[in-house]
């Protein structure tokens, strides 16, 4: 059995605004396995920047957890102080966040960014910290490290401050790290290099990752688990293989059908927008945009219908009474390579 | 095919430089020919900082070049000289920029945005002619038609730009530059207004130029594609062709960057990468754009002539077994 490292249950977020209160969480649960790198893929709005935020005890103050625990070795982090809170962030739990220009210090030599918290949380002297500093930026690759620990930020192009970025959330061998669109703001072939760096490091120094991004290509290369995020829900989670070639949510098929592939002539863009937390919808909340929505979507939340023991989708059509239809040939195409891969499995 | 199109922008030899003469001297674009033929789309890709935007810029005059010549629709525009002149230009070239939050007055109606155009070239006759021009555009965008009297900030990302767009149509132009204008945008909304752009294509005859960083979205969108990095042009060639069977070393570095929704594919991927010392401008064998095969160009040296040809025969026979 594999080890269960973080496991959030029945999470609840609330936002107050000025226009009433934003259900931006509702009902989220999952789990990360030890050793896995966990992708949460959604739409900017489905929530999956508050659902880390809330494990790192970051949220903004006019956030209210309404219910739920998320539970690490044992303990509820959700019940912990912002003083318990400090000690485990940065050290059993790191965060890497998107923009690599604005999450640095510019008026503190890197050395120092990176040497920080081992000072704070391992209580090295600051000879011997700057040393271990030194040999984490060897191994993120950045060269003549020697001279480059002086540095300030602004003598760094934005890949290698990327890379510094993830030097200083990796610097404590964090358990889990929390990677929030680390590549966004990147260009093609600087990104190819910092994720390939990512699975490196995740075999050298056994991290787990939570990987929050929209794009499924990084998905797709990075990922042991996908869970689909959409209107503050998780609508579908699998493994890789069972979210890209047997999705089952109309929502998962289209973002698959509206990314270009290397073969695809026309894209299938997804109706619509989606729905305003503000007020949610009372059934599924994809449905407004699904052109395959039925009657009971309108009326009643689908639960989750398990696909396989790792996969689970939030969708009417997996009930045994659903009417059979046929899904978009794009995912007609993936389905078959599933069937193939399986074929070969069982051989 | 190509030849006998009409070509409606000729970019020839455009350098533009900022800093001129000082020690922080940038080339931002360095000697970029090409051409944009009637009705297609034509894909500028590059990465950040490789002078695709200041390409852009430079061609709808909100620069002034360094050196070179851009001609459109037969006129060369560094020859135009009065504000007459200048209305003209810019009635037939329209710009629809990156970021839909930044890019449009929060102050203004919708109406007043889309019509801004309307009122400087005096297109609509009277209030009523006005109203109805704009809220057919905002129905030709798949906006409602009472969204005109609403502000920008009623409206999310992708129907912004949407609102960028109608701007845009409003004084019917013949071309216009998009540039990156779905970078700032959700994946599902992305594909609606790339969808959008080509139907617009296709109903007005418009031509675009469509500049991007993400390039399985251009080569998705253009007929034709134009490599840029440091502000050179490496390689221009048909969508497919570049993207399937790139000729530059470059090119080649950059595709197999891309990330593609398909962990099968991604496990086995192999990127590239391209050393740009390999490419040292020598000075008895300078480099510039020629063509290797019909429609195909490399930036490359006389020499160097041979090894792209091979490389583009290689590809085309492989395309014709694979049919």
């Amino acid at each position: 059995m594999v080890e269960r490292i973080l496991d959030v249950k029945n999470l609840k977020i609330d936002f107050h605004t000025y226009a009433g209160e934003v259900k931006a969480i509702r009902d989220v649960s999952f789990h990360l396995n030890k050793g896995e790198t966990l992708a949460i893929v959604g739409e900017s709005g489905s929530g999956k920047s508050v659902t880390t935020k809330s494990i790192m005890g970051l949220l903004a103050n006019n956030a209210r957890v309404i219910g739920g625990s998320i539970m690490y070795h044992g303990q509820d982090l959700l019940q912990k102080t912002e003083k318990e809170m400090q000690n485990i962030r940065g050290k059993d739990i790191a965060m890497i966040f998107q923009d690599p220009m604005t999450s640095l210090d510019p008026t503190m030599k890197i050395g120092q960014q990176i040497a920080e918290p081992l000072i704070k949380h391992k209580h090295m002297d600051k000879k011997k910290a700057w040393q271990q500093a030194l040999e984490i930026m060897k191994l993120v690759g950045i060269q003549d490290a020697e001279q480059r620990i002086n540095n300030y930020p602004h003598q760094f192009s934005g890949g290698m401050r990327q890379r510094i970025v993830i030097a200083i959330a990796l610097v404590c061998y964090p358990e889990i790290l929390i990677a929030d669109e680390p590549t966004t703001a990147l260009d093609v072939t600087i990104q190819a290099q910092i994720l390939d760096l990512m699975k490196e490091l995740q075999s050298k120094i056994e991290t787990s990752i939570i990987f929050i991004t929209h794009d499924l290509g990084v998905v797709a290369g990075m990922a042991n688990r996908v869970a689909v995020m959409y209107a503050g829900e998780i609508i579908e989670y699998g493994t890789v293989d069972e979210i890209f070639f047997d999705p089952q949510h109309p929502y998962t098929w289209g973002l698959l059908n509206s990314m270009p592939t290397l073969s695809s002539t026309k894209l299938e863009a997804i109706p619509g927008t989606p729905p305003d937390l503000l007020d949610p919808p009372k059934g599924d909340p994809f449905a407004a945009r699904n052109p395959y929505a039925m009657k009971i979507d309108a009326e009643k939340k689908p639960p989750f219908f398990k696909i396989t023991d790792t996969h689970y989708a939030a969708t009417w059509l997996l009930h045994p009474d659903a009417p059979k239809i046929t899904p978009p040939a794009e995912i007609q195409r993936r389905w078959k390579i599933y069937a193939g891969m399986m074929k070969d499995k069982a051989k | 095919m190509t030849e006998n199109r009409k070509k409606l922008l000729e970019v020839k030899h455009l350098k533009q430089y900022f800093n001129v003469g000082k020690a922080n001297e940038v080339r931002a674009v360095d000697d970029v020919s090409f051409d944009i033929y009637e009705g297609e789309t034509f894909g500028l890709v590059g990465e950040s900082g490789s002078g695709k935007t200041t390409t852009g810029r430079s061609i709808i005059h909100l620069y002034q070049p360094t050196a070179g010549k851009i001609i459109f629709d037969g006129q060369d525009i560094s020859k135009l000289k009065t504000r007459k002149e200048f209305l003209a230009f810019r009635r037939k070239m329209q710009m629809i920029f990156q970021d839909p939050y930044a890019s449009l007055n929060p102050r203004m109606k919708i109406k007043d945005i889309v019509a801004e155009g309307l009122d400087i070239h005096h297109l609509a006759k009277n209030d009523q002619e006005r109203s109805q021009i704009v809220e057919d555009l905002l129905e030709t965008v798949g906006l409602n038609r009472d969204h005109s009297s609403r502000y920008p900030h009623e409206f999310s990302g992708g129907q912004r730009q949407r609102i960028g767009i109608a701007r845009a149509l409003a004084v019917r132009p013949k071309f216009i530059i998009a540039d990156e204008p779905i970078s700032a945008l959700d994946v599902s909304i992305q594909a609606q207004v790339v969808n959008l752009l080509k139907e617009l294509q296709e109903k007005h005859g418009l031509t675009y130029l469509f500049i991007a960083h993400d390039l399985s979205m251009v080569k998705y969108i253009s007929d034709r594609i134009g490599v840029m990095h440091y502000g050179k042009l490496l390689e221009v060639g048909p969508a497919d062709d570049v993207y399937e069977h790139p000729l530059h070393d470059y090119t080649a570095s950059l595709i197999s960057a891309v990330p593609v929704p398909d962990p099968e594919y991604e496990r086995q991927r192999k990127q590239i990468v391209y050393d740009a010392s390999q490419e040292k401008d020598l000075p008895d064998q300078p480099r510039k754009l020629r063509e290797i095969v019909p429609g195909r160009f490399v930036r490359c040296s006389e020499a160097e002539i041979p090894k792209y040809r091979q490389r583009a025969l290689a590809a085309e026979k492989q395309g014709a077994n694979n049919y």
